[in-house]
């Protein structure tokens, strides 16, 4: 008799958690955009998107995170070409290629490669590769973008390989049987069909792989120098959006400007992660 | 071109060039393992496990901090645990086509790619400023577990939908209810999958050190946690600091704390690797 009432009760329950997720990412959005505005209000968003100089500490404060946004891109762009192709042909030796034990034994160091915690990578990176690249590059210091994107392109990868490995082996295999029949060699048919088909998957793959990779915070804050300047090259210090909130949020006032400036940039950072997995999430509904 | 390789040679240039990128990508990471625990390993004792920092943490141990991330950690998963396998269960099993749905799929999609450190300025406004928790093991728990929900959704959610449909149809046809069938049949199958999930997402929020820098996280504290509204030493953020903020730290302490928090973090996702290999060998469907 009860238990049709704890039946409705408990199905209830259930409906309010799953609207959760929506109800989450409306308050985060929601509370950026309260902090981020107000600054907003006072600052000037102009000011702050295409300001050259972040000097919160100077008098008067200055909060332009134009050096920042490039930092960003740099350290991002850097990383995607080191990730990109390395993850693709990985996912396709995985998923085309390796017999079956190797591709599990593949496949398990991959998920182990995705949970190594970014400050170790961090850590491993500041002793081993900045002073590499320091003497090799012949440089005052390692400390740079260049160092950032490696260890970044080696954290995206996990999301790259597992993704795109995932799109290409849901191609149909009615596809490749087709190139055989017609003499195409097994290299011909995962060049021209497999990565073809495959291609909003990988498209969405390498798109969440850059997405983890702007977000990305401890082991850039712990690689790239953390110089707020607009770099001349790859191979000059710089400072990321994230990087700048981590290293910065304990030493400010509450409520205070640089506190809500740093609210600012976590809305840019919101926003563009946001539009990313956005549109990756279209890809990967266009492949079904 | 006039030039062409004949489809056998350039077949043999491509396998080789799969190989070599495999071999770049695989590589690094065992090298980064083999590079901590070498160095680590003179550092690990039981001492340095159980005693606590000494010398402003330039010797003595890492207890606080290991205790720390156990207290974040343990709060974060029992928060996030039921609310994720609720959710999961409203979209597998109770969720039409719909638009309400598809916009909580896309919000389970964006909130899994928020950047962890925007995790962090949420869990400053909202637990330790608004909801005054202060910096606590409370809100640093709760910021993780909003961060850990598309994981353990999108898990649970997997392990819901490989349990098969005639489960549930031989379920309702002896007139058992829907919620009954969801919990007597569906939820115990696919108990396994959702549990391998929740040990990945420990290991994940383990190593998280954004979220908890301005919500949980402390630089030395001299006493070990004694409630929920205590600020915490962490393992992750203990190594951000013993490497970045403290001059003349003596490196193989270093090495011996990063080793402690991979240890931590990778044995977790193993055990979950391989539980997941065990139950799909004996599924019986």
């Amino acid at each position: 008799m009860n238990s049709k009432i704890t039946d409705y009760i408990i199905e209830k329950i259930i409906f309010l958690c799953g609207i959760i997720a929506i109800v989450f990412v409306v308050l985060i959005f929601g509370f950026l955009l309260k902090e981020g505005f107000a600054f907003f209000k006072e600052y000037g968003v102009f000011n702050f998107i295409f300001g050259k100089y972040w000097y919160p500490s100077s008098n008067p404060a200055s909060y332009g995170v134009f050096s920042l946004i490039i930092g960003s891109l740099l350290v991002t762009l850097g990383a995607a070409i080191i990730a990109v192709p390395f993850g693709i042909m990985t996912a396709l030796f995985i998923a085309e290629l390796a017999p079956k034990g190797i591709r599990d034994i593949l496949k398990s160091i991959v998920e182990l490669m995705a949970a190594i915690p970014s400050v170790v990578l961090g850590f491993v990176g500041m002793v081993t590769l900045v002073p590499l690249v320091r003497s090799v590059l012949d440089i005052p210091t390692g400390l740079t973008a260049f160092s950032g994107s490696i260890v970044l392109g080696f954290m995206a990868m996990p999301t790259i390989v597992s993704i795109s490995e995932d799109a290409i082996r849901s191609v149909p295999w009615q596809y490749k049987e087709g190139a055989f029949a017609l003499g195409a060699t097994k290299w011909q048919t995962i060049r021209r069909v497999v990565l073809k088909a495959a291609m909003p998957g990988i498209i969405a793959a390498v798109m969440l792989g850059i997405g983890r990779v702007i977000g990305e915070t401890m082991a850039v804050l712990m690689v790239t120098g953390n110089a707020a300047a607009i770099p001349s090259s790859i191979f000059d210090p710089v400072r990321t959006l994230t990087a700048t909130i981590a290293a910065e949020m304990g030493e400010t006032v509450r409520g205070g400007l640089h506190y809500r400036a740093l609210f600012g940039i976590g809305l840019v950072l919101f926003t563009i992660t946001f539009l990313i997995n956005f549109i990756a999430d279209l890809f990967l509904n266009k492949k079904r | 071109m006039s030039f062409k390789l004949s489809p056998k040679l350039s077949q043999q240039i491509a396998y080789t060039l799969l190989v070599i990128s495999t071999i770049i990508v695989i590589v690094p990471v065992l090298t980064v393992i083999v590079i901590i625990i070498k160095n680590g390993w003179s550092a690990l004792s039981w001492e340095f496990l159980t005693t606590m920092p000494k010398d402003g943490m330039r010797a003595g141990g890492i207890l606080p901090a290991i205790l720390g991330t156990l207290a974040i950690v343990s709060c974060a998963i029992c928060i996030t645990l039921p609310v994720g396998v609720c959710a999961a269960i409203y979209l597998n099993e109770y969720a039409k086509d719909n638009l309400l749905t598809r916009i909580i799929k896309l919000a389970i999609v964006n909130l899994a790619g928020v950047p962890s450190v925007v995790y962090g300025l949420f869990g400053l406004g909202i637990f330790v400023m608004l909801l005054g928790f202060g910096v606590s093991i409370l809100a640093g728990a709760l910021t993780l577990s909003i961060m850990e929900l598309p994981v353990i959704i999108t898990t649970a959610r997997g392990a819901l939908s490989s349990v098969p449909y005639s489960f549930r149809e031989a379920s309702w046809s002896l007139g058992v209810s829907k919620w009954q069938t969801i919990r007597r049949v569906v939820l115990p199958n696919a108990l396994p999958g959702i549990m391998t999930g929740a040990i990945l997402s420990i290991s994940r929020i383990s190593g998280e050190t954004a979220p908890i820098l301005f919500t949980a996280a402390a630089f030395y504290v001299p006493h070990l946690p004694k409630s929920m509204f205590d600020q915490v030493m962490a393992l992750p953020y203990h190594l951000y600091i013993i490497s970045t903020q403290i001059p003349n730290m003596p490196k193989n302490i270093i090495f011996g704390t990063a080793l402690v928090l991979l240890l931590m973090v990778l044995s977790m996702s193993l055990i979950a690797i391989v539980a997941r290999l065990y139950f799909r060998k004996i599924r019986k469907w």
